[in-house]
């Protein structure tokens, strides 16, 4: 069935995209899917910020901080000024970089490009719910991800798994393998060292193969014993090592791996990388990815025939993921008319500021409001990474939360603008008749704003 | 197409949104009368998520292996600096954990110390999935256990019950609406704009019936945070009265829900002591309050300490410290309703036995259940508990399970809010009745 042009423009810039600016619409009518493909480029994702500090020198702001923090412990002052004075500062450039992605997905005329990232951000969680982490998660995203989102999966693992914050976030960087001169040398000092499997589990469990591979416990530890050395250079280091991977050669565990029935021989750095290889080539892995995408995009129980054809495709291209995006936005099942998704807070609030054509302007007032609705900025409960479901994010008190600022943001946002043409600019062909009256019928024109951003097709994409 | 029409119907449905109150109250007092005790029966069932350590909140410190397997995170014995508060010979609670040792001593807390849920995965998202829908694997049910218990006992609207938190949990989920509620918020701007969503998601399956609820909730919370006069039902039957045109039982439902702190919203948990004791407290109005909440649901993160998991002091102990003042609130809040009230709290698994090489624990099997209130029976220790002697760890590695969770929640189930085994076996719990329910614990 054809799908005439006018809802598949709105379909390409509200369900692909972040949600139209005005006149985004027009301009993908001519060619829905042209529009989309058209953003899809092998340098990667758009960078949220053009010269903000990278991880290594955040890494080495932070344990600064902790030097001072100790110090001021020993002086018996823990609390004194210059120690909170950094904490702060550490925690406003947490929030600098998240504005600065908000910013982006409020702005950008590249959204698919940029839901694209978000996708990939999401699928390598890494969470602030740890300090030393809160620091690292954006350049995390610049660095790890964002090159890496239309060129081989391949690469964004390794990059995802040798980052600093990935390392730090799932206990990597101290893995010691028990039969190494680092773990002899740490008992000499009464340290206990060992293994950490945490990273090897959830590359294994949600990264790649996913946890109905038939992987066992073995095969985790195997894998969790092949990886170590992956880590940090400490403060003292060089240059080139302070805050970067390293490979140490002391902690990694000798010997030959096996993992999933494959024998992995000993090659110091390369053990883990040719584990990876193979993680990121199997059939498992495209599954679970394909069935990721076509869940984020289309459906929460998404259509098996979409899943069948990019699993195919990944595999087809070695898992390269400029072809994927192009068979996903290429894929009939991806253009049903329905809008099954529900979207996240964070989607919700970006599509406003894009319907409105504004950007947010500061962080304070908008992290509040990412909190009260469920999604914490830079904060996914777990490494899981945030919830797909509609029924999560639709729970009653987060739908409340979401009109008292739909109000609030309705209020200030609109200026003298005609809430009817910024429906229509919204949403094309997808704005109901019930709710284009109900906006011609509002009292003011913020209650108009306020009904569009509330009706259940703009909640919807 | 009958857009208008509808349109107009707005000044009625906001007077609607009242009558939908009336009819609730109206609807669960009738019921109260025929149910008897059943009806003052109270079930709060917290998750602790992130796999709880069982052996640092109940720390078996009679246990001859415990503080060799433990090293630098065993919790002291009884009677050590720091050490755990004595429960029996062997068991003690954490350190942070004295509003409920004050309670177990009075034989209103009481562990069941080697619990698992079928899962054996080690996933916390596919346990956790386990541990809620019920099943024996994470996938192909997608409703809790707990919901559907409560279509168990009766037509929906029969039971009423809540999810503390912003988003709706997995045990809750199906096919019987429950409220859900975190604390801030207020919908007090405008009384307009809900009556017209209420329109707009009039054919909504997931809008309408979350923005009614959502409503309804924010009234209650407002009784319960003392913040407003009781709504009785008599004040209910009151808003419908004043149907004039232009919604005025809608505004006045409205007045009563005003929110204290607009958008102005910060998360429930890492807010310190005070603030779970008053969380705890506020969840007991709920329950309290004329027309409340019989069932919640409460999810706590933060247990995955795979690092620096600390003993007396530290990581776990903080949060553990936060899960006591909540529980103290609840307890303090819930009065001489506490007299029929169960908490059960539990987690997807417990961790390993050894102290990893990075002072914390990994993913394990069996863990720790808390039972607490004041409708417990007393006793000892629910369950066996299979010891940490090297040959008896689980896969040489985690406490060994020697109860199933669902025999757990099932006894509870049915001794204190009356489920019947039959519902418990086939629907709340699929294909379970090779497990039978734990007796003796209330």
């Amino acid at each position: 069935m054809a799908i005439d042009l006018d809802l598949k423009a709105a379909i390409a810039a509200t369900r692909f995209g972040l949600g139209a600016r005005t006149g985004e619409i027009r301009q993908a009518r001519s060619d829905p899917q042209g529009y989309l493909t058209a953003q899809i480029r092998p340098e990667g994702a758009d960078q949220p910020q053009a010269d903000a500090p990278g991880s290594a020198e955040r890494f080495g702001e932070f344990r600064e901080y902790q030097e001072q923090r100790k110090q001021a412990r020993a002086d018996g002052d823990p609390k004194s000024d210059p120690v909170k004075m950094a904490a702060r500062m550490l925690r406003d450039d947490t929030g600098v970089d998240y504005l600065a992605r908000m910013q982006l997905a409020a702005r950008t005329n590249a959204a698919f490009r940029e839901r694209w990232a978000l996708f990939w951000a999401n699928h390598f969680t890494v969470s602030a719910t740890k300090f030393v982490t809160a620091t690292l998660v954006g350049p995390f995203e610049q660095e790890a991800i964002r090159p890496h989102v239309f060129g081989r999966f391949e690469d964004m693992l390794v990059a995802s798994s040798s980052h600093p914050a990935m390392l730090l976030y799932l206990d990597q960087a101290q893995s010691v393998g028990p039969d190494t001169m680092a773990a002899r040398f740490l008992a000499r000092g009464r340290k206990t060292a060992g293994i950490n499997e945490n990273l090897a589990r959830e590359i294994m469990e949600l990264h790649t193969v996913g946890v109905d591979a038939g992987y066992a416990q073995a095969d985790v530890t195997e894998f969790a014993k092949a990886m170590t050395g992956w880590s940090i250079g400490g403060l003292k280091e060089a240059d080139d090592r302070r805050g970067r991977f390293v490979f140490r050669v002391a902690a990694h565990e000798p010997g030959a791996r096996t993992i999933m029935g494959k024998r992995y021989a000993e090659d110091g750095q390369g053990q883990a990388l040719a584990v990876m290889a193979d993680l990121a080539a199997s059939p498992h892995t495209a599954r679970h990815l394909a069935t990721k995408l076509a869940r984020h995009f289309v459906a929460d129980d998404p259509p098996p025939s979409l899943v069948a054809r990019l699993q195919r495709n990944y595999l087809e291209t070695g898992g390269h993921l400029g072809a994927l995006a192009r068979t996903l936005v290429t894929s009939p099942e991806a253009w049903d008319p329905p809008a099954r998704k529900f979207k996240t807070p964070y989607e919700f609030m970006v599509s406003s500021w894009r319907a409105a054509d504004s950007i947010p302007s500061e962080i304070a007032s908008i992290a509040p409001v990412l909190n009260s609705m469920g999604q914490k900025p830079f904060s996914a409960p777990s490494p899981k990474g945030w919830p797909e479901e509609a029924q999560v994010w639709c729970a009653p008190d987060a739908v409340i939360k979401r009109m008292v600022w739909a109000e609030a943001f309705a209020a200030k946002a609109l200026g003298d603008r005609d809430p009817n043409a910024v429906a229509a600019a919204a949403l094309g062909a997808r704005l109901s008749p019930l709710v284009g009256t109900a906006i011609a019928m509002a009292e003011t024109r913020p209650e108009g704003l306020s009904i569009l951003l509330m009706s259940p097709e703009f909640q919807r994409r | 197409m009958t857009v208008l029409p509808n349109l107009s119907r707005r000044g009625a449905l906001l007077g609607a949104l009242g009558l939908g109150v009336t009819i609730e109250f109206l609807g669960s007092r009738a019921y109260a009368a025929v149910d008897g005790a059943i009806a003052r029966k109270k079930l709060v069932v917290i998750v602790c998520r992130g796999g709880l350590d069982g052996l640092s909140l109940s720390p078996p410190v009679g246990d001859p292996n415990y503080q060799a397997l433990r090293g630098a995170i065993a919790i002291a014995p009884f009677g050590d600096a720091g050490g755990a508060l004595k429960l029996d010979g062997a068991f003690g609670l954490h350190p942070a954990m004295s509003a409920t040792h004050a309670l177990a001593q009075k034989g209103e807390a009481r562990i069941a110390p080697a619990v698992a849920t079928p899962d054996r995965a080690r996933s916390h998202f596919e346990a956790q999935d386990v541990l809620e829908n019920g099943a024996t694997a994470a996938y192909g049910v997608d409703s809790g256990w707990l919901n559907r218990a409560l279509s168990a006992m009766g037509p929906a609207g029969r039971v009423k019950a809540i999810s503390v938190g912003p988003t709706a949990p997995l045990i809750l989920r199906g096919p019987i609406e429950a409220a859900s509620w975190s604390p801030g918020g207020g919908a007090d701007r405008d009384h307009r704009l809900p009556g017209i969503l209420a329109d707009l998601y009039a054919h909504d399956p997931l809008l309408g019936p979350a923005l009614a609820s959502g409503l309804n909730t924010e009234a209650m919370a407002k009784v319960a945070t003392g913040e407003a006069a009781a709504l009785t039902p008599a004040d209910a039957g009151g808003l419908t009265g004043e149907g004039a045109p232009g919604g005025t039982g809608g505004a006045a439902m409205m007045e009563a829900q005003a929110g204290s702190g607009g958008a102005a919203l910060r998360p429930v948990l890492r807010q310190g002591l005070p603030q779970a004791r008053k969380l705890g407290a506020t969840l007991a109005g709920f329950m309290t309050q004329a027309n409340g909440k019989q069932v919640a649901a409460v999810s706590i993160d933060g247990f995955d300490t795979h690092a620096n998991q600390g003993a007396a002091q530290g990581q776990l102990a903080t949060r553990l410290a936060y899960v006591d003042a909540f529980l103290d609130g609840l307890a303090d809040g819930l009065g001489p309703a506490w007299g029929d009230t169960v908490v059960v709290m539990a987690t997807e698994f417990g961790r390993t036995a050894r102290v990893n090489g990075t002072g914390g624990t990994d993913h394990g099997t069996a863990s720790t259940a808390l039972l607490l209130g004041g409708a417990l029976k007393k006793g000892g220790i629910v369950g066996d508990w299979p010891t940490l002697a090297q040959n008896r760890l689980f896969e040489d590695r985690d406490t060994a399970p020697t109860m199933d969770m669902r025999g757990l929640f099932k006894g509870v189930l049915r001794d204190h809010l009356g489920v019947e085994r039959a519902a418990l076996d086939r629907s709340v719990f699929p294909d379970s009745a090779a497990v039978a329910p734990v007796a003796g614990v209330v």
